[in-house]
C-alpha cells in the first residue's frame, strides 16, 4: 500500500460509485440475491461433503423440492391475497391417504380422487374466509384440526386397507429419467410452476389475487366479488397442497398421519424468502421456486451436520421471523 | 355591554396541514354561562379549531386560554383537565369493547354517567352492550353523557345534533339549556341554523380559516347569518369548460324513487339524464354519503327503488351496480386504489370483475390503458406504484379505471377534495365532455362556487331530504348555501 493519497480517494470514489450502482441494481433485482444465495449455498454444501456436487446429490436436493415448492405455491396464492394455509399439509397428507386407498383402482383414479380431496378441503377454507370472514389464520388451523381428526377416524374404518400407492405415482415422485437424472417430479413442478407463473402475470385471475391483497375494498368498488377471487385461490391452493401430498406418497410408497407436517412451516418459509409479503400484494411465484430450493440445500447441509429434525425446525422459524420483521421494517419506513 | 372576563379564548391561532391552510388567524371567545355557536361552510377550519381546542392537534403558532391563563394541551386529557370537554363529529368510543369497559377507561364516575344518561331518556340503556351493536344516534348520546359527567366548563359539540333524531335533539337543547343555568358555557358547532337562533347567544363565523364575523344572535335572523358566512365570491376554476346546449335531452339513466335509508335518507327522489350534470349540494353530515353507498350498491335502502334506464334494480353489491353502468368516484381516494400496484393494473381492474374474463388478459388492455392515461394527461412518472403519485394524479386514476371500463351513470363524490386548481379544472373539463358524448353524472362537491359552471341542474339535501332543486345556470352561491341550511330561497 505505497500509493500516493489522491490517487486512491479517487480510486475510492469511483469503487464507492460502483458498489453503489451494483447494490441499486440488486435492489431492483431481488432474484439475483436469491440466485447468488443460492449459489453459495450450494457450494458450501459440496465443501462440506464433495458428493454432493453431483448428479446424484442435486438429485435428493431437486426430490426434496418439489413436495416442497408445490406446498409453498399454495402459500403464495393465499399470501397474495392477504390469506395464508394452514391446513395446507394436512390437506396434502388427506389427499395422499386417499390415493393410497384408491391406489388398487389404478393410478388415474387414486390420483382423482387425491385432488378432490384438496379442492373439496380448499373451497371449505375459502367459503369460511371469503363468506363467513373468519381470519384466514383461524380458519385454516381449525380445517387442519378437523382433517387430523376425521383422516385419525377414517384411517381405522372407511380408508382401511391399501396404505400404499401404486407402481405409477411411485415412478413420478421418486424415479428420474435420462440415465436417472432428471426426477420426474421436478417436471411435474416445472410444469406446475409455468401454470402458475403464466396464472399470475398473464391473467385477469392473477391481476385480481394481487389487487385482493392490496385493497379488498377498491377491489369491490371496481365490481369484482371478492368472495368468488378468495374462494378460487384456497381451492387452487388446496388443489395443490393436494398434488404435493401425492408426490411425497410416492416418494415415500407409503402413508401416515405426519407424512407432510413437518412441511408447513418451510412452506411458508420460502414463499417468505421468495419475496412474498404476508400483508398481501407483493411477491411473485419466480421467488418461492427459488426460495423453496434455497431452503432445500440448507436441509441437505443440515443433514451433513448431523443436525436433527427439531433444530432444522427452529432454523426455519428463525428465518421467518428475521424475514418478517425486516418486512415490518420496510412496511413502517415506506 | 359588560365584558365579562372569557372563559376560553384563542388569540391568532393558525395551522397547516402540509401545503393546506386549515386556519389562518382566529380570535375566539367565549364567556362564562354562554351557549356559542361556531359557524362555517365546509372546510372553513371549524373542525380543525375545535380539535385543537379538545388537544387532539396542536396549533402552528397563537395562544389558547383559559380563564385568563395562557395553556398549551399537549393531549387531549391536558384539555379536559383545564375544563374542556369534547363530543367529536365521529363516537369516541371503541367498537368491540362494552359501554362500561369504555367508560372505565375514562376514569369516570358511572353513577354520574348513568344519571346523565337518564337525562337522555337512556336509563334503560345496557351497559353491557357492545359498543358497535348499537345504533349511531344512541352514540352520540353515551359520548354526550359521558362528556358532562366530567363536569367541564365548558362542552365542545361538534355537529351534535347531525345523526340525531328530533326529539333526542331536543333533549339536547334541554340539556344546553340547564348548562347554562348553571353558569357553564357550550360551543355548538352546527349547519342547521335554526338551533343556532334558538339556543345560542352568540355566534363566531369562520370563512377561510379567518373568523370573519362576531353576532349576537338576537339581533339578526337566518338569512342574515348565511350573509355573513358568503365571502367574497370564490374566482370560477373551470369556467371555459362550461358547455351549454344540448343538455338534459337524454332519457333518464339514473333515477331514484322514495329512497330511504334509516334517517340519514328519506324519501329521495330524483333523475339525471344521459348527457346531464345534476349537482348534489349539501352540507356536512346531511346524508348524502350514505345516497351515494345506495345508488352506487354499498348499501341496500330500506324504503326506496332505484331505477335504471327506466327499470327497477336492486343492487345487492357494487357488483351489480357496475354491472348497470353505475359506477363510483368515492369521496375517500385511498378507498378505490391498489397503492402498492402500477397505474396500468389501477386502471385495469374493472375489466376483470366478471369471472367470464378471469382466463386472460384482453388483447386491447394495454391500448385501453394507455388511451386513459392520455385522455387524462396522468403523470407517469411514478408509475409503478400508485402510492407514489400526487393526490390529484390518484383522483385522475381512480376516474380513468372507468373511462377503461366504459359506464353509462358515474357518481363523483367530492372528486376535487383537497386537488390543485390546474388537476381540478381537468376534472371539471373532463366530467363535461363525457356528459357530451352521453354520460350521465350525480356531482356531490362541497364546492359551492363550482356548481354553477360544471352542473346543468343543482338539488340541494339538507337532514336526509332533496329541500331544492335549482337550474346551476342561475343558482349562486348565496341561493345554495340558503337553501342547503333549509331555508326557503328568496325568489
Amino acid at each position: 500500500m505505497s500509493q500516493s493519497p489522491a490517487p486512491t480517494t479517487a480510486k475510492n470514489a469511483k469503487s464507492i460509485g460502483l458498489t453503489f450502482r451494483l447494490l441499486a441494481f440488486l435492489a431492483a433485482h431481488p432474484t439475483l440475491i436469491l440466485l447468488g444465495v443460492l449459489a453459495i449455498l450450494v457450494l458450501v454444501a459440496g465443501n462440506i461433503r464433495p458428493s454432493y456436487l453431483t448428479v446424484a446429490g442435486l438429485r435428493t436436493t431437486l426430490l426434496q423440492a418439489a413436495p416442497l415448492g408445490i406446498l409453498a405455491a399454495s402459500q403464495t396464492i393465499l399470501m397474495l391475497t392477504g390469506g395464508i394455509d394452514l391446513s395446507v399439509t394436512m390437506i396434502a397428507t388427506g389427499a395422499a391417504y386417499v390415493t393410497a386407498n384408491q391406489s388398487p383402482n389404478g393410478a388415474a383414479v387414486a390420483i382423482l380422487f387425491g385432488i378432490l380431496v384438496g379442492l373439496v378441503a380448499g373451497s371449505a377454507n375459502g367459503v369460511g374466509v371469503a363468506v363467513f370472514r373468519v381470519n384466514p389464520l383461524i380458519m385454516t388451523l381449525a380445517m387442519s384440526g378437523i382433517l387430523l381428526g376425521l383422516f385419525t377416524a377414517w384411517t381405522q374404518t372407511i380408508l382401511q386397507g391399501s396404505t400404499q400407492v401404486g407402481g405409477l405415482i411411485k415412478t413420478v415422485s421418486a424415479g428420474a429419467f435420462w440415465d436417472n437424472r432428471i426426477p420426474y417430479s421436478v417436471v411435474v413442478w416445472a410444469v406446475l410452476s409455468l401454470l402458475l407463473i403464466w396464472l399470475l402475470r398473464r391473467m385477469g385471475w392473477g391481476r385480481l389475487l394481487y389487487a385482493t391483497g392490496d385493497n379488498e375494498v377498491a377491489v369491490r368498488l371496481a365490481g369484482v366479488r371478492v368472495w368468488q377471487v378468495r374462494i378460487s385461490a384456497y381451492a387452487l391452493a388446496g388443489v395443490l397442497g393436494a398434488l404435493a401430498g401425492i408426490l411425497l406418497a410416492g416418494r415415500t410408497g407409503a402413508v401416515d398421519l405426519q407424512l407432510a407436517s413437518t412441511f408447513l412451516l418451510p412452506s411458508v418459509a420460502a414463499a417468505v424468502i421468495g419475496g412474498t409479503s404476508i400483508f398481501g400484494g407483493v411477491g411473485g411465484y419466480a421467488g418461492t421456486i427459488l426460495g423453496a430450493l434455497i431452503l432445500s440445500v440448507l436441509n441437505s447441509i443440515l443433514t451433513f451436520l448431523n443436525v436433527g429434525q427439531a433444530i432444522q425446525q427452529v432454523v426455519y422459524g428463525l428465518i421467518v421471523l428475521a424475514l418478517a420483521w425486516g418486512y415490518a421494517g420496510l412496511t413502517r419506513r415506506g | 355591554m359588560p365584558d365579562a372576563p372569557a372563559l376560553l379564548s384563542t388569540t391568532s391561532i393558525a395551522k397547516s396541514y402540509g401545503p393546506v391552510v386549515a386556519l389562518r388567524s382566529v380570535d375566539f371567545t367565549v364567556r362564562p354561562g354562554e351557549t356559542h355557536a361556531l359557524l362555517g361552510a365546509n372546510g372553513a377550519g371549524k373542525s380543525t379549531l375545535v380539535k385543537i381546542l379538545a388537544g387532539v392537534q396542536s396549533a402552528d403558532s397563537g395562544q389558547v386560554f383559559v380563564n385568563g391563563q395562557p395553556v398549551d394541551f399537549p393531549a387531549p386529557l391536558d384539555a379536559m383537565t383545564a375544563g374542556i370537554a369534547t363530543v367529536f363529529q365521529d363516537p369516541a368510543l371503541i367498537p368491540h369493547l362494552t359501554v362500561s369497559e369504555n367508560l372505565r377507561l375514562s376514569s369516570i364516575a358511572p353513577a354520574k354517567f348513568v344519571e346523565w344518561l337518564g337525562w337522555f331518556d337512556l336509563a334503560d340503556l345496557d351497559l353491557n352492550a357492545l359498543v358497535q351493536e348499537l345504533p349511531l344516534d344512541t352514540l352520540r348520546m353515551v359520548d354526550l353523557a359521558r362528556a358532562v359527567a366530567r363536569d367541564p366548563q365548558v362542552l365542545l359539540l361538534d355537529e351534535i345534533t347531525a345523526a340525531l333524531t328530533a326529539d333526542q335533539a331536543e333533549r339536547v337543547f334541554a340539556l344546553l339549556a340547564y348548562w347554562k343555568g348553571l353558569g357553564r358555557s357550550a360551543v355548538l358547532i352546527t349547519h342547521r341554523l335554526a338551533e343556532v337562533m334558538r339556543v345560542c347567544d352568540r355566534a363566531t363565523i369562520l370563512r377561510d380559516g379567518r373568523n370573519v364575523a362576531l353576532i349576537e344572535t338576537a339581533s339578526v335572523n337566518e338569512r342574515q347569518l348565511v350573509e355573513a358566512m358568503l365571502g367574497a365570491p370564490v374566482k370560477p376554476v373551470a369556467q371555459e369548460s362550461r358547455e351549454t346546449g344540448n343538455a338534459g335531452q337524454g332519457q333518464n339513466a339514473l333515477e331514484a324513487r322514495g329512497l330511504t335509508s334509516r334517517h340519514l335518507v328519506q324519501d329521495v327522489s330524483f333523475a339525471v339524464k344521459s348527457g346531464e350534470i345534476l349537482g348534489v349540494v349539501a352540507l356536512e353530515g346531511q346524508g348524502q354519503e350514505r345516497l351515494f353507498e345506495l345508488l352506487s350498491g354499498e348499501r341496500q335502502p330500506s324504503a326506496g327503488e332505484i331505477l335504471v334506464g327506466g327499470k327497477s334494480r336492486h343492487f345487492r353489491s357494487p357488483y351489480d351496480a357496475v354491472r348497470d353502468g353505475v359506477v363510483l368516484v368515492p369521496g375517500d381516494r385511498l378507498l378505490a386504489l391498489l397503492p402498492s400496484l402500477p397505474v396500468r393494473e389501477n386502471l385495469a381492474v374493472p375489466i376483470f370483475n366478471h369471472i367470464r374474463r378471469w382466463l386472460g388478459i384482453p388483447q386491447d388492455e394495454p391500448q385501453r390503458v394507455a388511451k386513459a392515461i392520455d385522455r387524462l394527461s396522468i403523470d407517469t412518472r411514478a408509475a409503478s406504484q400508485v402510492r407514489r403519485l400526487s393526490g390529484g394524479n390518484q383522483q385522475k386514476v381512480v376516474i380513468g379505471r372507468w373511462l377503461v371500463a366504459g359506464f353509462r351513470t358515474l357518481l363523483c363524490f367530492d372528486p376535487t377534495r383537497g386537488i390543485d386548481i390546474q388537476t381540478k379544472r381537468e376534472i371539471y373539463a373532463l366530467l363535461r365532455e363525457l356528459a357530451a358524448n352521453g354520460a350521465a353524472i350525480l356531482l356531490y362537491t362541497s364546492e359551492l362556487a363550482e356548481i354553477p359552471l360544471v352542473c346543468d341542474r343543482v338539488i340541494v339535501i339538507h337532514a336526509g331530504r332533496v329541500v331544492d332543486e335549482q337550474a346551476a345556470a342561475t343558482a349562486t352561491e348565496s341561493s345554495l348555501l340558503t337553501a342547503a341550511h333549509g331555508l326557503e330561497v328568496a325568489v
